[in-house]
């Protein structure tokens, strides 16, 4: 097994279990879409643009109880070390889903009825985590373009690296470590949107690896405020 | 964020307060709490509770006047894009005096791609409102130059009984038409129309700002 952990209890990058890597966010960078976002974690860059709600041009795939939620997770061909195939790999389309239906509960979609909102997420650069990282920017660019939700939805990744808990792993901490578990949570209420994990953990640690995704969510989330912020109520401010 | 809590700025699942409160708009009610669902501004009266939203979608109300743009015309009625996430039907009656489908082409009134100026009649969930041309000044907007405004800063650009729009037009010569919806055209001499483009910018970015009416004149300078 790679040593993924110092003597001094320092991983990789020199950051302590608990801590997040570095990351920026913000909020309206697009003009023609309704509300976006772009995030940096890690080695992460994500830009997501959410267009909508607007008129289905067809009948199909709509609801007549509520607006459809789509969405899009997309790698760009020069956003990995080799080159990517532009075309929707299986992972991709995964993870869409898996994004899509981590966000969805936090939306009140049933105010738009029969239209469609889109989601589309571009990884500009990729590392470790970037479903965590998507969602939470994803989150802020709906709240940019004025769909009405619960709360925000923050998300990131606990893991075990050489039987520790960590938060928040990198690329090669999720290639080599033990245990991957991305969580995405709406604070307020504690509700769970997505929960995926790759390994084994025992049932007090699974509990430790939860608090210890709270706590990164927390920081994540003061940062997607301080985005949203920044936007709408910075010049009032100044 | 502030202790004073009316008037301050609040992001979707910020708390907003909680007791008894019969209406509430743009917030939801988890248990006795409530929490904001937008990103606005906090508004708290005796029994409501509500945040005038910064950013979001034109929802079609009865009664506001609108600029449409006609992209289907149908054998008794005109389909517009209402910048709205529906479509707007015009009925071919408003248009015509006694319409007869059998003598009447609509196509000779409106064409696809016309704006129209109307208001909206009839607003319904999961369809699209109806339109109407009864009331001053509505109809086709014959030229001008298109705009685009975020929906919510609407109600800053015409300013308190018009006076924003008024002031605009009187400092740029030009003929100024405001959907809520959030559309613009503007009627004028070139220069006039590059001078509604900054104000509109200006409206845009300055919303927030008080006096923004009497400071206009020197922003356009």
């Amino acid at each position: 097994m790679m040593n993924l952990i110092d003597e001094g209890g320092k991983r990789l990058d020199g950051r302590s279990f608990d801590q997040l890597r570095p990351f920026s966010m913000q909020a309206g960078l697009l003009k023609s879409a309704s509300g976006s976002a772009y995030i940096e974690q890690g080695g992460n860059k994500i830009l997501v643009g959410v267009y909508g709600p607007r008129d289905s041009r067809s009948r199909y795939g709509t609801n007549q109880d509520k607006a459809v939620l789509r969405c899009r997770y997309h790698m760009l061909p020069f956003s990995t070390e080799e080159r990517k195939s532009p075309q929707p790999s299986r992972r991709e389309i995964e993870i869409s889903k898996v994004i899509r239906d981590a966000l969805e509960p936090a939306l009140l979609l049933e105010e738009f009825p029969r239209s469609v909102i889109d989601i589309y997420i571009e990884v500009l650069q990729s590392d470790g985590g970037s479903r965590g990282a998507s969602i939470t920017a994803a989150s802020i660019a709906l709240a940019d373009a004025g769909i009405p939700m619960k709360d925000l939805v923050s998300a990131v990744a606990v893991g075990k690296v050489n039987g520790h808990l960590v938060l928040d792993l990198s690329d090669t901490e999720d290639k080599e470590g033990e245990v991957d578990l991305p969580i995405a949570v709406m604070l307020n209420s504690g509700l769970i949107t997505l929960m995926q994990m790759d390994g084994k953990l025992s049932e007090d640690e699974f509990r430790q690896a939860i608090d210890l995704a709270m706590g990164g969510a927390k920081e994540l989330r003061e940062a997607q405020r301080k985005a949203l912020v920044q936007k709408y109520f910075k010049e009032v401010d100044s | 964020m502030e202790d004073d809590k009316a008037g301050r700025y609040v992001l979707p699942g910020d708390f907003l307060g909680s007791g008894e409160y019969k209406s509430w708009a743009n917030a939801i009610k988890i248990g006795d709490k409530f929490y904001a669902t937008r990103v606005g501004v906090l508004e708290m009266g005796e029994d409501r509770i509500r945040v005038i939203p910064m950013s979001g979608p034109y929802i079609p109300k009865l009664g506001d006047v609108v600029i449409g743009k006609v992209i289907e015309v149908m054998p008794v009625a005109w389909t517009l894009d209402i910048n709205s996430f529906f479509n707007a039907f015009l009925p071919a009656q408003h248009a015509f005096r006694s319409f007869d489908p059998e003598r009447d082409e609509l196509s000779n009134k409106f064409k696809l791609g016309d704006l129209i100026l109307a208001s909206i009649a009839k607003v319904e969930r999961g369809r699209d409102s109806m339109l109407s041309l009864d009331g001053e000044g509505l109809g086709k907007i014959e030229e001008g130059e298109v705009f685009r405004i975020s929906q919510v800063k609407v109600p800053r650009l015409i300013g308190k009984k018009g006076s924003m729009v008024q002031k605009i037009e009187e400092l740029t010569g030009a003929q100024i038409f405001v959907g809520q919806n959030g559309i613009i055209v503007a009627k004028g001499p070139p220069e006039s129309i590059t001078k509604v483009k900054r104000a509109i910018e200006i409206v845009e970015t300055m919303a927030h700002m008080s006096g923004l009416t009497d400071k206009m004149e020197d922003l356009l300078r």
